[in-house]
């Protein structure tokens, strides 16, 4: 199994992903990440973004929602999100919709609220995600 | 035959409250049944995230940390207490009450200040002399990661601006349906766990410290979410007993009530048919 690593998705409400994969590329903060079959153990914090993994030549997306850790050993690859959507589950147009609804909250918001002005924030982010990884399953 | 319709009033009527109580009984077990699925799903996640934090927080410089050696607010305890929204469930909420009082005064000379979940504690403790930091209920059934992250969040600020000192998590703990026991657990700062002998030399991204500050709030968040679940699974396991009882009670009942009533109407009867002979005895006479 030297050219295969296992890939293991978690979140606090359910696992996710449990499979052999090729490669892996996770949104580090620090900037992405690729992790190829026996990389070095690792321990890094995740962002918002998108995570691509492949796996029989081709390649699958998922987005990380709200950010998260991973670990990193020589034959396994667990990401812990708080909240993480399978790319070929992901609804278009529920996405464009709430990214639309967060847009028009943002610009309202502007000086008032700064909580929810910054949640906001952060969920336009995770919607725009989701749009470009459903996009790609087009 | 006076009484006899009384009482069959009252067997109609404690009919009715048993099947209410073997209704409630059903929901309540498809509903811990769920939780318990809950429960399972989140073993994964916490499995894991327990053992990072304890690997990280290892290797961090602990005095740098408010996470690992507490923070300067030594005179205030944070207490998060986790109780149902609704009754009928036996003592379930009136053990964590209890403890909670319990807990007060073992820490006698430390300001408890409380974060309460659920409707039950926080009837409770506003009309009682505790301070109260937030208060949350109304979950609808379900329990969500999003709602323990944002009650983890507000415990996480009130310690790092030192509005609390060592925090503590109050709940039931789900050990079968038969029984939920409170326990107490410590949350904040964290207790490093010696994992022994160290297997894998990790690379850190960002250093462990910075990690650590990573780590700890999503720790916190899925300590208390896992404190939500065992509470909820709890709750409905309790809620199953109590209903369980309940719906004997009433078969207890409606069994007496059914004697009573035969025995009044068979009092009755004897009575009529001694009319009758003694009418008969009369005429014969």
């Amino acid at each position: 199994m030297a050219d295969m690593i296992k890939l293991e998705l978690v979140t606090p409400e359910r696992l996710l992903l449990s499979e052999d994969v090729e490669e892996v590329i996770v949104p580090g903060v620090e900037g992405d990440l690729g992790v190829l079959p026996g990389h070095t153990p690792l321990l890094s914090a995740l962002r918002v973004g998108e995570m691509t993994y492949r796996k029989g030549g081709k390649n699958e997306y998922v987005a990380i929602e709200g950010g998260g850790l991973i670990e990193i050993s020589s034959d396994k690859v667990i990401v812990l999100a708080d909240a993480a959507e399978l790319g070929r589950e992901i609804n278009l147009q529920e996405a464009i919709e709430r990214k639309l609804q967060a847009e028009s909250v943002l610009k309202n918001e502007r000086q008032q609220d700064a909580q929810n002005f910054r949640n906001m924030e952060a969920r336009l982010k995770v919607e725009l995600t989701k749009i470009n990884i459903a996009e790609k399953y087009k | 035959m006076a009484g006899t319709s009384d009482i069959k009033r009252k067997i109609a009527s404690v009919k009715n409250t048993q099947k209410i109580t073997k209704a409630m009984k059903m929901v309540s077990a498809a509903k811990m049944r769920r939780a318990q699925d809950a429960m399972t799903a989140a073993r994964p996640f916490a499995h894991k995230i327990t053992e990072m934090v304890h690997d990280v927080a290892q290797r961090a410089n602990p005095e740098l940390h408010p996470f690992l050696s507490g923070n300067e607010n030594t005179d205030t305890i944070g207490l998060v207490v986790v109780t149902s929204d609704r009754g009928l469930c036996g003592a379930f909420n009136n053990n964590i009450l209890k403890a909670v009082s319990r807990f007060a005064s073992e820490h006698q000379g430390k300001k408890v200040k409380l974060v309460c979940i659920g409707k039950k504690a926080y009837e409770f403790f506003r009309k009682r002399d505790y301070e109260i930091i937030e208060k949350y209920a109304d979950f609808a059934g379900k329990v969500l990661f999003s709602d323990a992250v944002g009650i983890a969040d507000v415990v996480v600020e009130q310690f790092l601006n030192n509005g609390i000192g060592d925090v503590y998590v109050l709940y039931n703990e789900f050990k079968s349906t038969a029984s939920q026991t409170p326990v107490t657990e410590k949350i904040l700062p964290l207790k490093v766990e010696d994992a022994g002998e160290q297997l894998v030399e990790y690379i850190y991204e960002p250093k462990p410290e910075m990690l650590l500050n990573e780590l700890m709030p999503r720790y916190i968040r899925y300590k208390v979410f896992q404190a939500l679940l065992e509470s909820t699974a709890g709750e409905h396991g309790a809620r199953m007993m109590a209903m369980d009882n309940a719906s004997r009670n009433a078969s207890d009942m409606i069994g007496k009530l059914t004697l009573t009533y035969n025995k009044v109407r068979q009092a009755a009867i004897t009575n009529e048919i001694l009319d009758i002979v003694n009418g008969a005895e009369a005429l014969n006479g």
